[in-house]
C-alpha cells in the first residue's frame, strides 16, 4: 500500500501544529500573559524567535498557545457536527421517505441556505463572545454537513444485498445502521472530518479576528491578526507568523484529507 | 483470405501472463464464437484487437485486419480504426450509453468523429433504423433512460455498425438481457454482420448461444485456446477434455430423488403489492403500480418450486414480500401455518432465509465469514453460546464444501462459487423450512453452477428444506424444481409439475419463453439439418 506525498506532507504539517499545541501546556519560551513594555515590537531574533507584539509578549509563545485554542475549538466543533449529524443522517437513510427524513433534510437545506460564517457571527454576537459560544456556533453548522453526507452514503448501501440479508436475519434498522452501514461509510466520514476541521480553524480565526472568539488574554491566531493590522508596516512579523500558522494548518489538513481519501478508498488505490 | 488474423498473441498485465499463444482467424461474413469461463482471457483477446488494454500490459504477436498489421499501430491510427473498421458491443447496455446525451447524438458522434458523412444525423437515423429502432417510434432526441434494456442494446449496436465496420466484436452482448430479448438481439447481430459482409467475434460463456450463432468456435481456458473448429463437428467430436467438461456442465442436471410432499410450508394467497408512483403534477393523486397482482402460491415440505419470468414481472417483489421485508396491500402470506409479514416475530422469521444472486454484493466486506454466517442467529432465541455458534458455523461450512478454517477469512478471499457456498451456509444456519434462492446461480460460470446445483439438490434432501427457486434461466429451473410457476406482469399465468409445463406448455407466454431459450441440442440439430 503506497502512501501518497500529499498524505505525508499534510500529516507532518498537522502533526507539527498539534505537537506545538500539546507542548504549550507544559512549556512555552515565555509566559504569554506577562507584558514587558521594554521589549515591545522587537523584530525576530535570537531571543524572541518570532519577535514580540506591542505589549512585549513573545509571538512564538503566542502562536503555540493559539494553536491550542484553534485546535480545541475546531475539534469540539467538528465533534458536535459528527456526533449529531451522523446519527441524524443514518436515521434519515434507514427510514427513507418518513416524515422525519423530510424534516431532517429540509432543516439541512435551511441551514445550508445561509452563509455559515455570517450566522456564526450573529450567534456569537447575540449570545456574547467567547470560546464556548464560538464552538457552538461552528459546531451547529457542521451538523448538516455530516447528516447529508452520512445519509447519501448510507442510502446507496441500503440497497446492497448484504443489507437485505441482514434484514432477512431479522435485524432492525438501528442495529443494521450501527453494524453494517456505519463501518462501511467511516472512511468517507473521516475524510470529511479532516476537511471540516480545516474549515472550522478558518471559522474560528474569522470569529476571533472580529473579537467574537476566545477573549483576551487567551491568545488566538485570529485576534493576533486583528491586533497586528494597525502595525503592519511597523512590525510586519506580528501579522506574518499567526497568518502563516493559519495557512499552514489549513493546508496541512486539506492535504491530509485528500491523501486519506485516496488511501482509504480501495477503488482509487487500485487505479494508481 | 481471412479478415482478422491473430497470430500467436501473448499478453501479460503487470508481469502476470494473461494470454498464451492465442491464434484465431475470422473470414468475412463469418461468425466466430469465443467461449470460456470467467478469467479465461476471452475479453482480453477482444480488447487486444481494439488495443483497449489496461495500463501495464505488454503484448506480443501479430494481429492483422484485412492483411494490415494493426498490432503495430500507434494510438492515433487505432483511434481511426476503432468505431470505423472495428465496432464493439458491450455486455451492459445500462452503462454503455451516456445518460446525459440523446441516442441520436451518441450514434451521430461515432460518425462525426470519423468525419465520414456530411450529415451525421441522417446517418445516425439510418443506423438506428437498421438496428430496429425506426425514427417514427424512436426519434433521435430520446434519452437512454426511457428505453428498455433491449432497446438500449439496439442503440449500442447502432453505434457499432454505424460506419459498417469490417469486424464486429460483441462481448457477452445478451448476458444482461431477458431470454426473449436475447433471441431478437442475437438475430439482429447476425443479420447486420451478414448484410455488411463483416466478421463477427462473439464472446460468450453460454454454449447454447454460440451453437446457434457461430460458424466456428474457439474454446479458451486459462489464456489459451484449447480447441477450435466448425461448430457442429466440434460439439459432436469434443476431442478436448475441457470441451467435454464444459458441455457436461452446461447440460448438467443434479441427481434428485422424488420426495413425498408433506405439510404446507408457505402459503401465499391472493397477494397484491402496489407501489406508489411519483406525482407527475403537483396536486395530482398518486398513481399506483401493481407489481404483484393476486398471486397464489403454495410450497409444501420436501418440494422445490420454481418461479420464472422476465425482469420486471414482479418475481423479486414477490420474494421480498415472502421474506417479510416489505408489506403487502391485500391477501395473506402464511409460513408454516402462521401469518407472516414485516412484523412477524423472530421465531417464525427463522423459518425462511434467502440466497441472493450476486456473490460479491451479498456480504459486508468488513466482516469475517464466521460472523457473516452466524448473523441469522440473531433470530434464534435464546441465542446459543459463542462456542456453540462457532461449532455450528464450522460444521455447516464443511457441509457446503468449505473448510472449517475458512471461518476466519474475509469474503474477498474467496471465488464467486465459494462465496455462494458461504451464502448458502448463512441461509441454512437457522435450520429454516424454506430458502428463497433469488437468481442464486445466475452469476456463476457453468462448471461452478453445476457444482452449486448439486450441492443445493443434495442439501434440500438431507436437511429437508424447501426451495423457492427464482430464475430467468429455464434450464436451471427445470433441473432443480418439482413444480414451476410462470409469472408475467404480476400474475401467475401458468403453474404445474415442472416436466409437464416444460414439455407441454399451455399458456402462450410460456411457449414464447421456451422458444426463446437457447437450446444446445436443438441448435446443433438445426445446424446439421441445414448442412
Amino acid at each position: 500500500m503506497r502512501i501518497s506525498a500529499a498524505l505525508i506532507v499534510g500529516g507532518l504539517l498537522s502533526a507539527l501544529f498539534i505537537l506545538a499545541a500539546l507542548v504549550s501546556y507544559v512549556w512555552t519560551p515565555f509566559d504569554v500573559e506577562k507584558m514587558a513594555v521594554v521589549a515591545r515590537l522587537k523584530p525576530p531574533g535570537a531571543e524572541f524567535w518570532f519577535g514580540t507584539d506591542h505589549f512585549g509578549r513573545d509571538i512564538f509563545s503566542m502562536v503555540m498557545v493559539g494553536a491550542r485554542t484553534s485546535i480545541a475549538v475546531a475539534l469540539v466543533a467538528v465533534g458536535i457536527g459528527a456526533v449529531f449529524g451522523v446519527p441524524l443522517g443514518l436515521l434519515a437513510a434507514a427510514n427513507r421517505g418518513a416524515w422525519y427524513d423530510e424534516l431532517i433534510m429540509r432543516f439541512n437545506d435551511l441551514v445550508f441556505a445561509f452563509p455559515a460564517l455570517l450566522l456564526a457571527i450573529l450567534f456569537t454576537a447575540t449570545l456574547g463572545p467567547g470560546a464556548v459560544n464560538a464552538i457552538l456556533a461552528i459546531g451547529i453548522f457542521n451538523i448538516p454537513v455530516f447528516a447529508r453526507l452520512a445519509r447519501g452514503a448510507a442510502l446507496s448501501l441500503w440497497t446492497r444485498e448484504y443489507i437485505m440479508a441482514a434484514r432477512a436475519a431479522g435485524k432492525g434498522p438501528a442495529r443494521i445502521s450501527a453494524e453494517h452501514i456505519l463501518p462501511n461509510i467511516l472512511n468517507l466520514l473521516i475524510v470529511q472530518a479532516t476537511i471540516q476541521f480545516s474549515l472550522a480553524i478558518l471559522a474560528e480565526a474569522g470569529l476571533s479576528y472580529l473579537g467574537l472568539g476566545a477573549q483576551p488574554p487567551i491568545p488566538s491566531w485570529g485576534r493576533m491578526l486583528s491586533e497586528a493590522q494597525t502595525m503592519i508596516y511597523v512590525a510586519p512579523w506580528f501579522a506574518i507568523f499567526p497568518g502563516l500558522a493559519i495557512v499552514l494548518t489549513v493546508l496541512g489538513l486539506n492535504l491530509m484529507g485528500d491523501g486519506l481519501r485516496d488511501w482509504l478508498d480501495p477503488k482509487l488505490r487500485r487505479a494508481r | 483470405m481471412s479478415l482478422l488474423e491473430i497470430d500467436r498473441l501473448n499478453l501479460a498485465i503487470g508481469g502476470v501472463p494473461i494470454l498464451r499463444d492465442v491464434s484465431l482467424s475470422i473470414a468475412p461474413g463469418e461468425c466466430l464464437g469465443l467461449v470460456g469461463e470467467s478469467g479465461s482471457g476471452k475479453s482480453m483477446t477482444a480488447l487486444s484487437v481494439m488495443k483497449l488494454l489496461p495500463g501495464g500490459s505488454t503484448m506480443s504477436g501479430a494481429i492483422r485486419l484485412d492483411g494490415e498489421l494493426i498490432s503495430s499501430f500507434g494510438e492515433r491510427e487505432m483511434c481511426n480504426l476503432r468505431g470505423a473498421r472495428v465496432g464493439m458491443v458491450f455486455q451492459e447496455p445500462m452503462t454503455a450509453l451516456n445518460p446525459l446525451k440523446t441516442i441520436g447524438e451518441q450514434v451521430a458522434e461515432v460518425i462525426r468523429i470519423h468525419g465520414q458523412s456530411r450529415d451525421p444525423r441522417a446517418a445516425a437515423r439510418e443506423a438506428l433504423t437498421r438496428a430496429g429502432l425506426p425514427p417514427e417510434q424512436f426519434p433521435l432526441d430520446r434519452y437512454p433512460h426511457d428505453l428498455s434494456g433491449g432497446q438500449r442494446q439496439r442503440v449500442v449496436i447502432a453505434m457499432a455498425v454505424a460506419l459498417r465496420p469490417r469486424l464486429l466484436i460483441a462481448d457477452e452482448p445478451t448476458t444482461a438481457l431477458d431470454v426473449t430479448t436475447q433471441a431478437v438481439i442475437l438475430d439482429l447481430l447476425k443479420r447486420l454482420a451478414k448484410e455488411d459482409g463483416a466478421g463477427l467475434l462473439m464472446i460468450t460463456h453460454d454454449l447454447a448461444v454460440v451453437a446457434d450463432m457461430a460458424d466456428r468456435i474457439a474454446i479458451m481456458k486459462h489464456g489459451e485456446v484449447v480447441e477450435q473448429g466448425e461448430t457442429a463437428p466440434l460439439f459432436r467430436a469434443m476431442s478436448h477434455p475441457y470441451t467435454r467438461a464444459l458441455f457436461a456442465a452446461s447440460t448438467h442436471r443434479p441427481q434428485r430423488h422424488g420426495r413425498e410432499p408433506g405439510a404446507e410450508v408457505l402459503g401465499v394467497r391472493q397477494v397484491v403489492r402496489d407501489y406508489r408512483l411519483p406525482r407527475k403534477r403537483l396536486f395530482e393523486a398518486r398513481r399506483l403500480f401493481r407489481a404483484v397482482d393476486g398471486v397464489d402460491l403454495t410450497i409444501r415440505a420436501g418440494e422445490n418450486v420454481g418461479l420464472v419470468g422476465e425482469s420486471g414481472c414482479g418475481k423479486s417483489t414477490l420474494s421480498r414480500a415472502i421474506l417479510g421485508l416489505e408489506g403487502i396491500q391485500s391477501g395473506e402470506i402464511a409460513l408454516v401455518g402462521r401469518p407472516f409479514g414485516p412484523d412477524a416475530p423472530s421465531a417464525s422469521r427463522r423459518d425462511v432465509q434467502v440466497v441472493f444472486q450476486d456473490p460479491y454484493g451479498s456480504f459486508d466486506p468488513r466482516w469475517k465469514v464466521a460472523d457473516l454466517v452466524a448473523e441469522p442467529f440473531h433470530l434464534v432465541d435464546p441465542k446459543p453460546p459463542r462456542a456453540e455458534r462457532r461449532r455450528r458455523v464450522e460444521a455447516l461450512l464443511e457441509r457446503v464444501g468449505l473448510k472449517a478454517a475458512d471461518a476466519d477469512k474475509f469474503p474477498h478471499e474467496f471465488s464467486g462459487g465459494q462465496r455462494q457456498r458461504i451464502a448458502i451456509a448463512r441461509a441454512l444456519i437457522t435450520e429454516p423450512k424454506l430458502v428463497v434462492l433469488d437468481e442464486a446461480v445466475s452469476a456463476l460460470d457453468v462448471s461452478v453452477r453445476a457444482r452449486i446445483l448439486d450441492l443445493l439438490a443434495e442439501l434440500s434432501e438431507t436437511l429437508d428444506v424447501s426451495y423457492l427457486f427464482i430464475s430467468h434461466d429455464l434450464h436451471v429451473v427445470r433441473a432443480i424444481t418439482d413444480r414451476v410457476m410462470v409469472m408475467q406482469k404480476g400474475k401467475i399465468v401458468e403453474a404445474g409439475e415442472t416436466e409437464a409445463v416444460f414439455s407441454n406448455p399451455r399458456h402462450a407466454y410460456t411457449r414464447q419463453l421456451l422458444a426463446a431459450t437457447p437450446d444446445l441440442e436443438a441448435a446443433l440439430a438445426r445446424r446439421e439439418g441445414a448442412a
